[in-house]
């Protein structure tokens, strides 16, 4: 008898670009045919499902600004921890980062009222920044002084960070308006102007846009980027070669966790303009997801942050028009990382067709 | 047929490997009841043959026979039925788990059910009838490595074998814990068990062992009765042979000043012991200098030492007349120092990047462009010159490096660190695992860069290599010159007495 099977076999030669292009496509559509399933499981057509999900995400000026309003925190943490993570920094600390920047901003932004915006956005800009650096920096340094596991100490810092932003807009920063849990309001001047009429979408994204630009250069074109992807993937060999990989380490925290903290003083600055304990909705975690499926290229986690925007803001509309529960969305996206993770492995081998005789 | 009397009779043991016959028609007989010494050097054939009988590898062709009777060994699981147990140099326990749970991890007794307190009584009982002293109930994170090496052997006396391997069992151990398993050996040999001792320490195998195989180059050189020989006639059965020289030497042209001097160096091994003691050793521009030994005698702790991966305890390197003692690799690679380190595939590459960026890697300041980018049309000129030169063969400068071949991938790391026209060049193993081809490539290199006035540290576990290369040799024997000199100077006798510490030597040089 002949039997015809697959064997899993070590690729010898380098996937082409194209491949590797189709190979993630290939991830998303497999990803959505299995979420299907799913919906199949509600009786309801998948494709209408999808369609009110697309349509909720791209098809009306409130649609699309809202995906790109999620967009922005998205693109923030997932450049953050692609970043982090390109230099085998496993930073998993961008939730904290987030908020330790946006406290950061929240200082500038209630003590500096009426200050131009001219000066008072840059500066409350370069607080969240310099806010993420620090939650990052602690981290950095244990690992590189004393071999600390970083994934840990990241993945604490975030309730520690939490529990202190709780502390302050529970207590002494308690909104005195509306005695909410929050923050008094930040200067006018200190927000961001919204850049599409009639929609909440405001000029974070330009930001979100430069910083994954200047992600760009640093992959591509810079030396440091370089000096960044060598000791990723060997720190040993760089090492060994002459680099200084503790120098290095910390720079890559202190740039990693100070974009996350651009995040958390953007979502501030253009959305929230309190300091809340809801000014994430999880954003340092998904960024894990978006470096991931982007895999850490800067073209790819753009792409990555979209994707993931449109999904978890379509899948409101959908539940609107069908019912279909909106974690829906939480189980997409969980889908598609496997399938990510899988179309990586096949870049690294690949089936071969072996006939046996039986 | 034959070998009633033996525990263990391995017969025309042949086993290939591509390139190599690691055992080539082997015959080895291991009595009831007796402690055996397996001899040779590295590569000799000794852990493929008892891997053979231990069923992780199968014999291309060739029998066993155990008490007498043929066996098919194809797994440990095989081996264990057969009474036969194993202890690898690198130990398999489980560090959270304790003693008890350890040695029972893994074995199928006869009933369905584990009973805990019958299994600890029954370990306990076998530590006390051997005195170990060891604490059933100890997790294994808290033993020291002679301990848990007794661990190791009390798993396979709890699934009661009688024929023991112990794969260079003192390797790792102290002096004190050597003396220690010694008595136990002698314990379990009282009582009837067969022990297989692999070891390359000559004073060790005279003290423990009844009768000593030596084999070299994957065959058997000779069975003695330990009271009939002696050191000096084994280390000639480990290393007496005709060294095949497929390269020809000339006496060094650019031979000059000191480049490198190391003055009276101590080093750590990673288990804190001292592994280099007090080496004292220059080399000059134009020279190669080879280290021979065993591996495992602190030469890697001494190429690490200089290019500043591992700490120096005591002592001073200089490096044109610089001290660059406990300095960091890059002040180090600042120097113009090259590396082609043991371990490839851990620190000699970058595998999942571009062979441009593995050859550019090294001198990356060369390409940096207007402080912040890199300059990719150097990098791309420098990475083409670097793979014609060195003959590496790629579809294109932009596959990654961990798609090429062994004999590639060592290219590879020797244009990137040849291209940095270095004074000094470490060199350790560079020719491990390469075939015929790639192997004489380096070599030929070597001596190339040694015309061009570049101080080379040469250290192998092939002593042919060492010898044929080398303008001096010095032998290193547990962290200690045995001595330097002249390839030609010195017997093949002499040095194999000094690889096995038995000798030392002070010639001119």
């Amino acid at each position: 008898m002949r039997i015809l099977r697959y064997k899993i076999v070590k690729r010898i030669e380098t996937p082409s670009t194209l491949e590797r292009i189709a190979l993630m496509v290939g991830a998303v559509i497999a990803s959505i045919l299995i979420s299907s399933v799913l919906i199949i499981q509600v009786n309801i057509n998948p494709f209408i499902a999808y369609y009110e999900l697309f349509k909720g995400a791209w098809g009306s000026k409130l649609a699309l600004s809202e995906t790109l309003v999620r967009f922005i925190p998205l693109s923030f943490t997932g450049i953050a921890v692609a970043l982090a993570f390109l230099g085998r920094f496993w930073n998993i600390g961008a939730e904290g980062q987030l908020y330790l920047g946006a406290l950061f901003a929240t200082v500038f932004g209630i003590s500096f009222y009426g200050v131009s915006p001219f000066v008072l956005i840059p500066i409350m800009i370069l607080a969240g920044f310099l806010g993420g650096s620090l939650a990052a920096l602690i981290p950095a340094v244990l690992r590189s002084k004393y071999q600390v596991d970083e994934v840990v100490t990241t993945l604490l810092l975030n309730w520690i960070i939490l529990f202190i932003v709780e502390a302050i807009i529970y207590g002494p920063w308690r909104n005195p308006v509306s005695a909410w849990p929050e923050s008094p309001a930040i200067s006018v001047t200190g927000e961001l102007p919204r850049i599409w009429k009639g929609t909440r979408l405001h000029a974070g994204l330009i930001i979100a846009l430069l910083v994954a630009l200047i992600y760009f250069i640093i992959y591509t074109r810079s030396y440091w980027g370089f000096e960044v992807k060598l000791m990723g993937i060997n720190p040993k060999a760089a090492y060994v070669q002459g680099m200084d990989v503790v120098r290095n380490l910390i720079l890559v925290a202190l740039i990693s966790g100070g974009i996350a903290g651009i995040a958390g003083a953007v979502e501030l600055m253009g959305i929230h303009f309190h300091l809340r304990e809801n000014l994430s909705l999880g954003y340092g975690y998904t960024g894990i997801v978006v470096a991931m499926l982007g895999l850490l290229h800067p073209i790819g986690v753009v792409l990555a942050a979209f994707f993931m925007a449109t999904i978890e803001t379509g899948s409101q509309a959908m539940y609107r028009a069908t019912g279909i529960p909106y974690p829906l969305a939480y189980v997409i996206e969980g889908v598609t990382l496997v399938f990510v993770l899988i179309a990586v492995f096949f870049m690294e081998y690949r089936l071969e067709k072996v006939e046996e005789e039986r | 047929m034959g070998g009633e009397d033996y525990a263990v009779y391995m017969k025309g043991i042949v086993k290939r490997f591509p390139g190599v016959v690691a055992n080539d028609h082997i015959d080895f007989k291991l009595g009831i009841g007796e402690i055996h010494a397996l001899l040779g050097e590295n590569g000799a054939g000794k852990t493929t043959l008892m891997n053979i009988l231990y069923g992780l590898y199968s014999a291309d062709s060739g029998e066993i026979y155990i008490y007498g009777k043929k066996v098919s060994i194809k797994t440990p699981k095989d081996a264990i039925k057969n009474g036969i147990g194993m202890v690898h140099q690198h130990f398999t326990l489980v560090p959270p788990f304790t003693v008890t749970e350890n040695v029972i991890l893994g074995y199928e007794g006869n009933k369905p059910v584990l009973n805990m307190a019958e299994a600890r009584k029954r370990v306990s009982e076998l530590i006390d009838r051997y005195g170990l002293g060891l604490d059933p109930d100890a997790k294994i994170w808290q033993l020291s490595v002679g301990e848990q090496q007794k661990v190791e052997i009390l798993k396979i006396l709890f699934r009661e074998a009688k024929i023991i391997i112990l794969d260079e069992p003192t390797a790792v151990l102290t002096p004190k814990e050597t003396q220690s398993l010694f008595e136990f050996l002698r314990k379990m040999k009282a009582e009837g068990r067969s022990i297989i001792f692999i070891s390359h320490k000559l004073h060790e195998v005279m003290e423990i062992s009844d009768r000593i195989t030596v084999l070299q180059k994957g065959r058997v050189v000779g069975t003695r009765n330990t009271k009939d020989t002696n050191e000096v006639e084994l280390a000639r059965m480990m290393v007496g042979r005709e060294v095949i020289f497929t390269i020809k030497k000339e006496p060094s042209k650019a031979l000059g000043r000191i480049i490198v001097e190391v003055r009276n160096l101590w080093v750590n091994s990673d288990r804190g012991l001292p592994a280099v003691k007090g080496v004292t050793f220059s080399i000059r521009k134009g020279e190669i200098l080879g280290i021979a030994g065993v591996s495992g005698n602190g030469q890697r702790e001494l190429a690490e030492a200089l290019i500043g991966l591992r700490k120096v305890d005591k002592g001073n390197i200089l490096i044109d007349g610089l001290d660059v003692t406990n300095k960091p690799p890059k002040d180090i690679v600042s120097l113009n120092v090259a590396y082609l380190p043991e371990d490839r595939e851990e620190l000699g590459y970058f595998k999942d990047e571009s062979i441009r960026s593995n050859l550019c890697s090294k001198i990356r300041y060369s390409f940096l462009k207007k402080n912040f980018f890199l300059d990719f049309r150097m990098m791309n000129q420098y990475s083409d010159t670097l793979i014609n030169e060195f003959d590496i063969i790629t579809p294109s400068r932009f596959n990654l490096a961990k798609n090429l071949s062994g004999g590639n991938k060592q290219r590879l790391v020797l244009a990137r660190e040849l291209a940095i026209k270095p004074k000094f060049l470490i060199a350790n193993q560079p020719t491990r695992g390469l075939d015929v081809g790639a192997t004489e490539y380096i070599r030929k290199k070597l001596l190339e860069q040694r015309d061009d006035g570049v101080a080379i540290l040469l250290i192998s576990e092939d002593l042919d290599e060492v010898l044929m290369l080398s303008d001096r040799v010095m032998v290193f024997y547990e962290g200690e010159i045995m001595g330097i000199f002249k390839p030609e100077e010195v017997s093949l006798d002499d040095i194999g007495l000094m690889m096995a510490g038995v000798k030392r030597m002070e010639v001119s040089a």
